[in-house]
């Protein structure tokens, strides 16, 4: 009994108190049951979606950008392999370490540590971020072999663009860069969004990003807790960029620059007259756009803007000069097209010509005496085109100026072309507020006062009165397409298919036969270029048409006519442009060429052997009808 | 009063003949042993997803573990009751030394530290601890008379067999096993007869007591807290367990994503996911449904515990009993309301489910000794002082 004693009494109190005590457990039980009731039926929707969001990863392909080739297939712009370590971090822990390791394969800057440390430190959800580009081969495998001290370390294959020929390439195939937030524009393509993408910025890159960039796959990945792909869950190929083949003949680019390398800076225009296809548009100087590709620095940015050159800038399409004498075609047909003058109007030349109180000298003071159409355009003849202008009148001027090509940008689509200015009785009262005067009509007759243009259109002139009056566009792409052994130039065509501008066949005749006369006529202004350049006659099938011009940069006053100061006394920024475009053969005109040399003072002598050189080679060379020297491109 | 003298007199007139062998392994709930045998096949399955599909390292280890907890169970539950009152001491005393020993160890060591290795060996003091308290305090009021329990003098022996552990534990630190210690003491007392008014004093001066724990807590301690409180408060740095936990178990929904196809868990947004967080990374794969089922069967440990308190002839097994199926309780509710959100996260295993030897091992032997109080139940034990 002692045993028992008092027993009763604490299990009565016993029982009663572990009874509270199990109905608490069973309640908080309860409480457990309900709060996953709440988890996962009343919230599960959001908690679906977290997870959802945790695991699955949308990662955009980028497609792999179009190749740009010129005509014989020769690479102009290709994609070079970039092997870039990336590192992601989990919110930032070890990174000091990893960031130790990536050092000692590396050896980083001080600057990068840094960098490295903020990106990592700040870099949510896992976003990789770049430790180093173009890695090489050894630090590839350095990376990878050890992978295993290096957690949340890869290496990813990125592309970046190269641009073999330098240079000689830069204004016409341009180059790319970061997307801008003007890129965007109209442009919904999500690819855009990446980071490693790189858009054209300038030339053919620019002109025809939309085909060069292709579309983006998308890979629908599952991802760890510290971004790890596990797994691939779908996967929509893009497609790549289409390749481009341009119009352009390296070699003969090469040839044009190379002959332009003894002027500070100019531009040279060869153009196929039939089909407009441009053969060669040198602009000089160049510049490198692998330093833009690479990334250029501020220094050599700095450098490239403040040089007086403006390597930058594509003077075949964007600068803009008084195109002086080579204007004289345009007053020629509009005249005869107006019938203000005929075939054998003859004009008299004294030296100038009086327009109430002011004189319009002629280049030649002695003055030319009585000279027809061809003649004037052989000797250049001031006076005869005053007269012819003045005849004409501004409006038939401008609207023939207008059909060749002047005033407007032609539908080559590069950026950075001026449309110049070709001036009419509507632009005058527009822009100066005053009305057209007869010394205007005097000065657009001979290719100055507000006359401007490009050496382009200069070119799209010449190839338009050679080929019979045929509206012809000037065309950079050849050909494009997405396989790259689909890639062939077009067959050859010998007959324009642009159309017919309705000028009269005997007026262009006319002015063909002075431009003949300019080169191969006794009297012509650059009748030293029937010779080549070691002094030969140049062969009958060979031979040429073409017309010089000297543009002047700023008035010269009379007083300076007294001095007989000469352009090479004065300043280089102050000299005279010189000027020459030509086609050829003669018999049956295939190629136009303009040439602008900066500043070279006279374009008989400065841009006219340039332009000789550059023709005969283009002829030569045929590149227009010669296909056999196409490489076809079997993909890499 | 010594345990020979008693045996002497073991056979009074009002005691129950001995009984057999047969009728003690009758007497063994083999429905609570088939109960807890089912939440360990649930941790073994859910191991075996958390490993990815594999048996290694995790779920072929805690099947073993647990065969073999089955035997200390088995073994534990057939040793009479007044072997374990004798026991209650040295156990008590043995269980400090190596709460002391593991402490200076980890001062040495220099950090957290929770396992002592023993040779082959790894235990962890205090789930030997939670134990031997239980027995203390059985064993101590086993003793004492119903006036005597509402004594307050009689309230200090046993409020230091529980502080002292606590203390050693907190400085481990490992504060979720401090709280289990001090809370599972809590409710003996509070069925031993302690007053309540002294539960309503202790507890005022807990919160009073609040500020001066806080200056007390780690950095990490803190920071638990305050992200407890507001899990938002840095979903990336300290809140992201338990936002990663919430995420995976609502994610589950009703009936959970299936077996083997826990996102959250497979790709390791889930921290711990075999031992601390092992409930979240099993209620993924079987939503609701699995959830209910699991902490059904807990319930039904905790009701046939009750059940065994309740019938049970002696003091000192009513409250061993019921210590057990306190301490039961705690581990269940502390670390499912853990992963869910509704308490700090402190590092409290899931019992029999979670990957852990000596976890395992002490639950078994407290279960052991549960089932050991039905076997005896009416066994005459001696007061002890």
């Amino acid at each position: 009994m002692r045993y028992r004693k008092g027993d009763g009494e604490r299990s009565g109190l016993f029982t009663r108190r572990a009874l509270l005590l199990g109905g608490a457990q069973m309640a908080l039980m309860s409480a457990l049951a309900g709060r996953l009731y709440q988890l996962q039926v009343l919230e599960t929707q959001r908690f679906a979606t977290l997870a959802e969001e945790n695991r699955i990863n949308l990662r955009l392909l980028p497609p792999s950008r179009g190749l740009i080739f010129d005509r014989t297939g020769k690479p102009l712009a290709v994609n070079r392999n970039n092997f870039r370590c990336m590192a992601t971090s989990d919110r930032g822990r070890g990174v000091e370490l990893l960031i130790d390791r990536l050092d000692q394969i590396f050896s980083l800057a001080e600057a990068d540590k840094v960098r490295l440390l903020r990106e990592l430190k700040r870099s949510r959800n896992a976003q990789p971020v770049v430790v180093r580009e173009n890695l090489g081969w050894e630090e590839v495998a350095r990376v990878e072999f050890n992978a295993p001290d290096l957690p949340g370390v890869f290496i990813d294959l990125g592309q970046s663009r190269d641009y073999p020929e330098g240079d000689l390439m830069s204004h016409i195939v341009g180059y790319t860069g970061r997307v801008a937030d003007e890129d965007l524009a109209g442009r919904d393509d999500p690819v855009l969004q990446l980071p490693t993408l790189r858009f054209g910025k300038k030339g053919v890159e620019r002109s025809l990003e939309d085909d060069l960039r292709g579309r983006a796959g998308a890979v629908q990945v599952e991802v760890n807790a510290v971004g790890r792909v596990v797994r691939e869950l779908d996967r929509t190929e893009g497609q790549p960029g289409s390749n481009a083949l341009l119009t352009i003949d390296l070699d003969l680019q090469r040839f044009a620059a190379e002959k332009m390398k003894q002027h500070q800076s100019g531009s040279v225009v060869v153009m196929d007259v039939v089909t407009g296809d441009l053969l060669a548009m040198v602009s000089t100087p160049g510049f490198d756009p692998n330093t833009f590709a690479r990334g250029i620095t501020q220094s050599e940015w700095r450098d490239l803007l403040d040089s007086p050159e403006r390597p930058l800038h594509n003077k075949a399409i964007g600068g803009v000069y008084p195109p002086g004498s080579t204007y004289k075609m345009v007053t020629v047909l509009a005249a005869l097209e107006s019938r203000a003058i005929d075939p054998w109007t003859r004009l008299p030349c004294m030296g100038f010509l009086e327009l109430g109180k002011i004189k319009f000298h002629c280049w030649l003071t002695a003055g030319h005496g009585s000279t027809n159409v061809t003649e004037a355009l052989a000797c250049s003849c001031d006076c005869f085109f005053y007269e012819a202008a003045r005849r004409a009148g501004v409006d038939r001027i401008a609207d023939v100026a207008n059909r060749l090509g002047f005033g407007r940008v032609s539908e080559l689509g590069l950026p950075g072309e001026s449309a110049a200015n070709q001036p009419s009785r509507a632009w005058k009262q527009e822009k100066l507020g005053k009305p057209w005067q007869h010394g205007d009509t005097f000065n657009l007759g001979i290719g100055q006062g507000f006359m401007t243009s490009t050496p382009l259109q200069l070119a799209i002139m010449t190839a338009r009165i050679a080929n019979g009056g045929y509206e012809v566009q000037p065309n950079l792409l050849l050909a494009s397409a997405t396989p790259r052994e689909e890639l062939a130039p077009p067959p050859t065509r010998n007959k324009p298919n642009a159309p017919s501008m309705r000028f009269n066949a005997q007026h262009l005749a006319i002015v063909r036969e002075g431009m003949n006369q300019v080169v191969n006529g006794s009297l012509g202004t650059a009748n030293a270029l029937r010779r080549d350049a070691a002094g030969k006659l140049i062969e009958p099938a060979l031979r040429f048409a073409g017309k010089t011009g000297t543009a002047q940069v700023k008035r010269i006053t009379e007083r300076e006519r007294e001095l007989g100061i000469t352009q090479a006394q004065l300043p280089w920024h102050l000299r005279h442009h010189a000027l020459f475009v030509c086609f050829g053969p003669l018999d049956n005109p295939r190629y136009a060429c303009a040439v602008i040399v900066e500043h070279g003072m006279a374009g008989g002598t400065t841009a006219g052997p340039i332009g000789r050189d550059v023709l005969l080679e283009t002829m030569k060379r045929d590149p227009s009808r010669r296909t056999d020297n196409f490489r076809k491109m079997a993909s890499r | 009063m010594s345990i020979a003298s008693m045996q002497g007199g073991g056979g009074a007139l009002d005691a129950p003949a001995p009984i057999s062998f047969a009728e003690k392994i009758w007497r063994i709930n083999w429905g609570l042993v088939l109960v807890l045998t089912a939440i360990a096949g649930i941790g073994v399955l859910a191991l075996y997803s958390a490993a990815g599909g594999r048996f290694d390292p995790w779920a072929s280890r805690h099947a073993m573990r647990y065969v073999a907890a089955l035997g200390v169970l088995l073994v534990t539950a057939l040793v009479p009751p007044r072997v374990w009152l004798a026991l209650s001491w040295p156990i008590y005393i043995v269980a400090l030394l190596l709460l002391v020993a593991v402490d200076v160890v980890g001062k040495i060591g220099m950090g957290a530290q929770r396992w002592l290795v023993l040779g082959p060996l790894q235990i962890q003091p205090s789930e030997i601890a939670k134990v031997a308290v239980i027995l203390m305090l059985a064993r101590y009021y086993h003793g004492l008379r119903k006036e005597e329990a509402a004594r307050i003098l009689y309230v200090v022996p046993p409020l230091l067999l529980i502080l002292m552990p606590v203390g050693l534990v907190m400085v481990q630190p490992d504060l979720g096993t401090a709280m289990m210690v001090l809370m599972g003491g809590g409710a003996l007392l509070f069925v031993a007869g302690v007053p309540l008014w002294m539960f309503l004093v202790a507890g005022v001066g807990a919160i009073a007591s609040l500020p001066v724990a806080w200056s007390l807590m780690h950095e990490y301690q803190r920071k638990r807290v305050l992200t407890f409180l507001d899990p938002d408060r840095d979903p990336l740095g300290a809140g992201y367990h338990i936002t990663q936990s919430k995420i995976a178990i609502g994610s589950g929904g009703l009936f959970g994503k299936g077996f083997g196809k826990g996102t959250q868990s497979a790709l390791n947004f889930l921290p711990e996911k075999q031992t601390d967080f092992i409930f979240t990374s099993f209620v993924e794969e079987w939503g609701l449904v699995g959830a209910l089922v699991l902490l059904g069967l807990f319930a039904l440990v905790l009701v046939w515990g009750f059940s065994i308190a309740l019938r049970c002839q002696h003091h000192f097994g009513r409250l061993v009993a019921l210590g057990v199926t306190a301490m039961m309780f705690l581990y269940v509710f502390i670390n499912t309301a853990m992963v869910m959100g509704l308490l700090p996260v402190v590092g409290v295993p899931l019992p029999l489910v979670s990957n852990g030897g000596t976890a395992m091992v002490s639950v078994m032997f407290a279960c052991g000794l549960l089932i050991g109080v039905n076997v005896y139940r009416d066994a005459q034990l001696p007061r002890t002082r």
